[in-house]
């Protein structure tokens, strides 16, 4: 694997980190299934590269670009509170409503982003090179989504959330409004994915309705490989497992396409990615197996 | 004080399994008072907590909590007044969060919750200490997860949660009786400790008549969804055991003879 090519990795897994944190509130602390994040990461690319080319300044487009993921969100969670649909379906209902609403939103399957300006077009010509400006500048703001995340799981708000989904009678006998942290926490988790989208169309130059399949299972393979890193040592070390897991999860997957002898492609990543999600979850079982 | 007037709670309304579980029920139990409640299975007790923990929202009555109507208020909304023990020791506290986290949850019950940290220097003494009080050694074990902790020390865990927050009144329901017998005797004296230093009302669901007239102030029975005895004072004091056991065994029969007359 070339230089270049790692760190193409490596920026790749920093962006996915925002998703790995959105999968890691919805499906660990929430233990709400969501499948929003196939359209909500495609959502922030979208919205993004549109307002861009409209001339919009890039950072003020990544906003609403968490906005607009948030209340795809809220859509979810509404469907599950108020209308009692089963939280998994609720999430694909909104998933295929969202692959039309970012047609509408781009009123094409593709937007390009050549020569547009960005939020990293400021730090380009700074004398580093291209392809270590972009993974620094996302690795900046993921550490900064890292502490505001761990700083709001610990707080009185956020144990709330945590209480919700592990224990919702509990919860609720607490004082706790369990409803409105389901609405709250698949907003924040939803939000988070967008922007990771919204950095998915401003590093590589371009937003595409299909680049959001799959991105569930992308998501859960980089909570699940920090997991199995890691362990279960609390908040801080499970969100820099999700960060961690995103990155190593990208290296993977660059060696197994680069590594002639496997002879993979491209096309086979969907494949690449199942098969290493269904081995990270089998592998904690396998280790408590050899240990009895 | 908890005052609750009519009460009628029917499951599955217009349903073949239709049920009344609560049939206008009133009471009115005095602030600081002490009541247990016993009735065999199916009689409505859990329901009549339900009721006043905000679970079960009751078809027709109304229920004050202190000064405040609660009839219409849902669990979470009414929270800041009720403190509870469940009888499942899974339930009352969150085995995936730690022993401090579990009480800086409950210390805020009923409160608005904002972003400060929830575990500050001063509210983990202040946690410590109270973990402390019950000798049970918890307090060197602070950030262990909850689901670490045997059945008996969640219990009593859940009891000190109970009482961090201010709250008018206390429900117990059955919350000693998944435990072993030396434990469940230690959770009741430190139930009977916190009730009487805290001067809480305090409604407690037991299986044992021997608890039934040996804590508290007053006894009711409940039957059918009905108060069928309310005893305090003197004429509790001189009740015994055996007495509760004979109305038992009278109020089944009752009912077996009622069942006969419909079959017949
Ligand atoms: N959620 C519910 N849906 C339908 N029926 C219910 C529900 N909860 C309770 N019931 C019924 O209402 C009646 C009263 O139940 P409740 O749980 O109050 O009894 P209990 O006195 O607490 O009994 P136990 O001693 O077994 O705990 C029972 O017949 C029960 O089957
Ligand atoms: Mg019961």
């Amino acid at each position: 694997m070339s230089l270049i090519a790692f760190w193409g990795a490596v920026e790749l897994g920093l962006v996915y980190a925002f998703v790995a944190v959105g999968v890691f509130l919805a499906f660990r602390v929430l233990d709400f299934p969501d499948l929003t994040v196939d359209g909500s990461f495609p959502l922030g690319a979208a919205v993004t590269a549109v307002l861009i080319i409209a001339g919009v300044n890039p950072w003020l487009a990544a906003c609403v670009a968490m906005v607009a993921g948030a209340a795809a969100g809220i859509v979810t969670a509404m469907l599950n509170v108020r209308f009692k649909i089963l939280n998994l379906l609720a999430s694909i209902l909104t998933m295929i409503a969202l692959f039309s609403v970012n047609l509408r939103v781009m009123g094409k399957p593709n937007v390009a982003l050549i020569n547009a300006d960005t939020m990293l077009s400021p730090f380009y010509g700074l004398g580093l090179r291209d392809f270590y400006v972009r993974p620094l500048f996302i690795g900046v703001l993921v550490v900064i989504a890292v502490i505001v995340v761990w700083r709001f799981l610990e707080s009185d708000a956020g144990l709330a959330m945590r209480a919700t989904g592990a224990n919702a009678r509990m919860a609720r006998a607490q004082g706790v409004d369990t409803n409105r942290q389901i609405y709250l926490g698949m907003a924040i988790s939803n939000a988070l994915v967008a922007f990771g989208g919204a950095l998915f169309a401003q590093t590589n130059g371009f937003a595409d309705v299909t680049s959001g399949v799959g991105t569930i299972v992308v998501g859960l393979a980089a909570v699940i490989i920090g997991e199995t890193l890691l362990g279960a040592r609390g908040i801080l070390i499970a969100l820099i497992g999700c960060v961690l897991g995103s990155i190593l999860y990208r290296i993977a997957i660059q060696l197994a396409l680069s590594t002639d002898m496997l002879g993979l492609q491209a096309s086979d990543l969907n494949f690449v990615t199942a098969a290493l999600v269904t081995f990270a979850l089998v592998l904690p079982r396998l280790r408590r197996g050899g240990a009895a | 004080m908890i005052s609750v007037n009519n009460i009628q709670v029917i499951f599955g309304k217009g349903t073949p399994l239709q049920k009344q579980a609560l049939n206008g029920v009133s009471l009115t139990i005095e602030q600081g008072s002490f009541v247990t409640v016993i009735g065999s299975n199916g009689a409505g007790k859990s329901t009549l907590l339900g009721v006043l923990a905000g679970d079960v929202l009751p078809s027709e009555g109304q229920v004050m909590i202190g000064k405040t109507d609660v009839s219409r208020k849902g669990t979470a909304a009414r929270a800041g007044l009720v403190a509870r023990v469940f009888q499942d020791p899974l339930t009352g506290s969150c085995g995936a969060l730690s022993i401090e986290e579990n009480l800086a949850l409950a210390a805020k019950r009923g409160e608005a919750r904002g972003l400060a940290a929830a575990l500050g220097p001063k509210r983990r003494e202040h946690f410590r200490e109270r973990i402390a009080e019950l000798n049970l050694g918890l307090e060197n074990r602070m950030g262990d997860r909850m689901d670490l902790l045997s059945g008996g020390q969640r219990q009593a865990v859940s009891l000190v949660m109970a009482t961090l927050a201010g709250s008018e009144v206390l429900l117990l329901d059955e919350h000693t009786a998944a435990l072993d017998p030396g434990m469940a005797e230690f959770v009741m004296n430190l139930t009977q400790k916190i009730v009487s230093e805290r001067k809480l009302t305090t409604m407690m669901v037991t299986h044992s008549m021997r608890q039934a007239l040996d804590y508290g102030h007053r006894t009711i029975m409940l039957h059918g969804g009905e108060i069928v005895l309310d005893v305090a004072g003197d004429s509790r004091k001189e009740l015994q055991v055996e007495d509760l056991i004979a109305m038992f065994r009278r109020i089944r029969g009752q009912t077996l003879d009622d069942d006969a007359l419909l079959i017949g």
